[in-house]
C-alpha cells in the first residue's frame, strides 16, 4: 500500500478539444490521501476526471499514476477504463435499471479479483445505511439514496483511484456528513486517494487534504489545502466564502452557556456546544468576511473570541472598496477582509500586531 | 371441407416463420447494436439497405432474389455446388427470402432498443471493470429484452404474413413451399371459399394478438414497468 512509503505521484500532460473548449493541464502532484478538484462550473473539471477514468482519450496525452500508465500517445498507449482500477461516481447515480440496489452494488464487486478487494459489502452497506434499500429497484430509490448506491457500488471494486464528480449534492446535511466522515479515512486504509469535484468550497474545506484548483481549462493552482487557502494571489482568495483552516482540540464544555472551547498552542476559540468528546481534533473553517479587526485588545465587545495576530501580506480585493489581510496567530492562517479605508485608517501593514475579532466559527470535519 | 389439406401450408408457415425469426436475431441483433454504435458515413447507407422491404414491392425483392438464388445466381450457383440442391423452389431460398424481407421488423426495434440503453450507463459499468462485450451482455440485453420480444412478434408475424417474395421464389408447390397467404390464393382462385374462409380468419386472429402483445409490451416499456 502507498501509506507506508512516499505517495505515488500522479503525472498528467493533456491537451483536448472539444469544439471551443479546450483543456490543456501538464502538472504533478501527490496522489494521496483527498484531492479536490475545484473551480467554476466551465473549467472542464468533469472533462479531467473523465480523461483519469479512460472515458474520454485527450489526442495528445500522458496519464500515470506511481508505477502504472493509462495513456501515454507517445506510444499510442491507451488503457481503456474497464482495465484501469479507477473508480467513478458521476453527478447523476447511473444505476442499472434492470437491477436491484443490491445487485448494483454487488456489480462491479463481482468483477473485482478477490486479491482486489478491500471493503467488504456489509461495511460499504453499514457506512452508507444501505441496509433497507437492498431488495429495491432504482425507480423506487429517491435520489440521495440512488447515490449512496452508487457510491457504494464503486467503492466496492476497491479502485486505485476514486474518482468523485460532485457526488454529494443530491444528499441531506446530515447524510452527507456522515458519508464524509466514513470517506476520510479510506485513503489512509486502503491506499486509495480520492479525488473529487466540487464548486462548493464548503465541502472542500469539510473534506480535502490537497486543492487543485482548475479555471477555464488550465489548472491555475495546487498545493496542500492550508497553504492553497493563504495564498493571496489565487481566485481563492477573492470569494465571498474565502477563509481558512484552523486546526484546533477540544478543551472544554460550557453547558450552562451550551458553547465548546477549543484550544490551539495555547490560543483558545469558543463555539456552540459540540456533541465532540475532550481532546478530539477538529477543523474550523473562519470566513474572512467573519473577522474584524482591532489595533487594541478590545473591550466590551460581544464577539467572544478575540485572537491576537500579525500581518503577514495585505492585497486588493477585486471589489475596490476592501482588501484582503492574511494574518497569522501561533502558527495558524487567519483570513480578514476589511474595507481598505479602514486599511488606510488603521495603518495596516504586514509585521504589524493586531487584534482579530471573530465574529462566527464553522466547524469542518 | 378437408381439414387434412389445411394443415401442410399452416404447418410450413410456422416452421418458416420459426426458422427466420431464429436467424433474424442471429443477425440482427449485431447488426442493430452495429448501426447503434457506429458514427461513420457507412451507417446511412446500411441503415437505407435494411429498410428497403418496407418500401419496396415485394416482387421487385422477389425477382431479384429469384435471381440471385437461381442455379447460376450469386448465392445458388454456390449452394447447388456446395448441396447438390437449388435453392429456389426450396424451403431454405424461402428462408433465405424471409429473413431479407422481414430484415427491418427485426433490426429497427432493437436499434431502438440499445439507443435507449444510453451511454451513461455503459460507461457506468466501464469504470465498474465491465469489459464491451461483458457491458453488451450484462447491460445492454437485459435492458432491451421486452424489445427483443417484440422483434421476435414482428419478425415472426410478418413472415407469416408473407405472399409476394415467396410466390417469386417459392412458387406454390403444396407442402413444400405452398404457405398460407399463397394456400388462400389458392383456394380462392379454385374456388373452395370455405377454406379460404378458414385459413383467412385464423391469419387476422394470429395477427391481430400478435400486434395486441407488441403494442402492450411497448406500453410497459413506456412506462417503465419493473420486470
Amino acid at each position: 500500500m502507498t501509506t507506508a512509503t512516499a505517495p505515488a505521484r500522479m503525472n498528467l500532460r493533456l491537451r483536448i478539444w472539444r469544439g471551443d473548449f479546450a483543456l490543456t493541464v501538464e502538472e504533478s502532484f501527490p496522489a494521496a490521501g483527498i484531492i479536490a478538484l475545484f473551480g467554476p462550473s466551465g473549467a472542464g473539471k468533469t472533462t479531467l476526471l473523465r480523461c483519469l477514468a479512460g472515458l474520454e482519450r485527450a489526442a495528445e496525452g500522458l496519464l500515470s499514476l506511481g508505477s502504472v500508465t493509462w495513456q501515454d500517445e507517445a506510444r499510442r498507449l491507451f488503457v481503456p477504463p474497464h482495465r484501469r482500477r479507477v473508480g467513478m461516481v458521476f453527478q447523476e447515480p447511473r444505476l442499472f435499471d434492470h437491477l436491484n440496489a443490491r445487485a448494483n452494488l454487488e456489480y462491479g464487486l463481482k468483477r473485482t479479483p478477490v486479491a482486489e478487494q478491500g471493503l467488504s459489502f456489509d461495511e460499504v452497506v453499514t457506512a452508507l445505511d444501505l441496509a433497507a434499500l437492498l431488495d429495491r429497484m432504482p425507480h423506487q430509490l429517491s435520489g440521495g439514496e440512488r447515490q449512496r448506491v452508487a457510491l457504494g457500488r464503486a467503492l466496492l471494486t476497491c479502485p486505485q483511484l476514486l474518482l468523485l464528480d460532485e457526488p454529494f449534492a443530491p444528499l441531506d446535511r446530515a447524510r452527507k456528513d456522515a458519508i464524509l466522515i466514513f470517506l476520510a479515512q479510506l485513503p489512509a486504509r486502503f491506499g486509495m486517494p480520492i479525488i473529487f469535484v466540487s464548486h462548493t468550497l464548503d465541502d472542500v474545506i469539510q473534506l480535502a487534504d490537497y486543492l487543485i484548483l482548475q479555471e477555464a481549462g488550465r489548472i491555475s493552482g495546487h498545493g496542500p489545502l492550508t497553504e492553497m487557502l493563504k495564498r493571496l494571489d489565487l481566485s481563492l482568495a477573492q470569494r465571498d466564502d474565502a477563509g481558512t483552516v484552523i486546526e484546533a482540540t477540544v478543551t472544554s464544555h460550557d453547558d450552562h452557556y451550551h458553547l465548546t472551547t477549543v484550544s490551539f498552542a495555547g490560543r483558545y476559540l469558543t463555539i456552540s456546544r459540540l456533541a465532540r468528546p475532550i481532546g478530539e481534533k477538529l477543523r474550523l473553517h473562519i470566513h474572512a468576511r467573519d473577522v474584524s479587526l482591532t489595533l487594541q485588545a478590545p473591550a466590551g465587545t460581544t464577539i467572544l473570541n478575540v485572537l491576537p495576530c500579525r500581518i503577514t501580506a495585505i492585497a486588493p480585493a477585486d471589489n475596490p472598496a476592501q482588501v484582503l489581510v492574511m494574518l497569522e496567530s501561533a502558527g495558524q492562517a487567519l483570513l480578514a477582509r476589511v474595507t481598505r479605508k479602514s486599511c488606510d485608517q488603521l495603518g495596516l501593514s504586514p509585521g504589524l500586531t493586531v487584534y482579530a475579532q471573530v465574529k462566527s466559527v464553522a466547524l469542518a470535519v | 371441407m378437408e381439414t387434412s389439406s389445411l394443415l401442410p401450408p399452416i404447418l410450413l408457415t410456422l416452421r418458416l416463420a420459426a426458422a427466420t425469426t431464429f436467424i433474424l436475431l442471429l443477425i440482427g441483433t449485431p447488426l442493430a447494436w452495429w448501426l447503434t454504435r457506429s458514427r461513420g458515413h457507412l451507417k446511412p447507407a446500411i441503415e437505407a439497405v435494411v429498410a428497403l422491404p418496407l418500401v419496396l414491392p415485394p416482387t421487385v425483392l422477389g425477382f431479384y432474389l429469384l435471381i440471385a438464388l437461381g442455379p447460376r445466381g450469386v448465392i445458388g450457383g454456390p449452394w447447388l455446388a456446395a448441396t447438390g440442391d437449388t435453392l429456389t423452389f426450396s424451403f431454405a431460398g424461402l428462408v433465405i427470402g424471409s429473413v431479407i424481407y422481414s430484415l427491418p421488423f427485426v433490426v429497427q426495434p432493437l436499434q431502438t432498443a440499445f439507443t435507449a440503453v444510453g451511454e451513461e450507463l455503459l460507461e457506468a459499468a466501464a469504470t465498474l471493470r465491465a469489459s464491451p462485450w461483458d457491458r453488451f451482455i450484462s447491460i445492454v440485453l437485459p435492458s432491451a429484452r421486452r424489445s427483443f420480444t417484440i422483434a421476435a412478434t414482428l419478425g415472426f408475424a410478418h413472415t407469416v404474413g408473407e405472399f409476394g417474395v415467396v410466390l417469386m421464389i417459392g412458387g406454390n408447390i403444396p407442402g413444400k413451399t405452398q404457405v398460407l397467404s399463397i394456400a388462400i390464393y389458392d383456394r380462392v382462385e379454385t374456388l373452395h371459399y370455405d377454406e379460404a374462409h378458414a385459413l383467412a380468419a385464423g391469419l387476422l386472429l394470429f395477427s391481430f394478438v400478435a400486434l395486441l402483445m407488441v403494442y402492450g409490451l411497448s406500453r410497459g416499456a413506456r412506462r417503465g414497468f419493473p420486470p
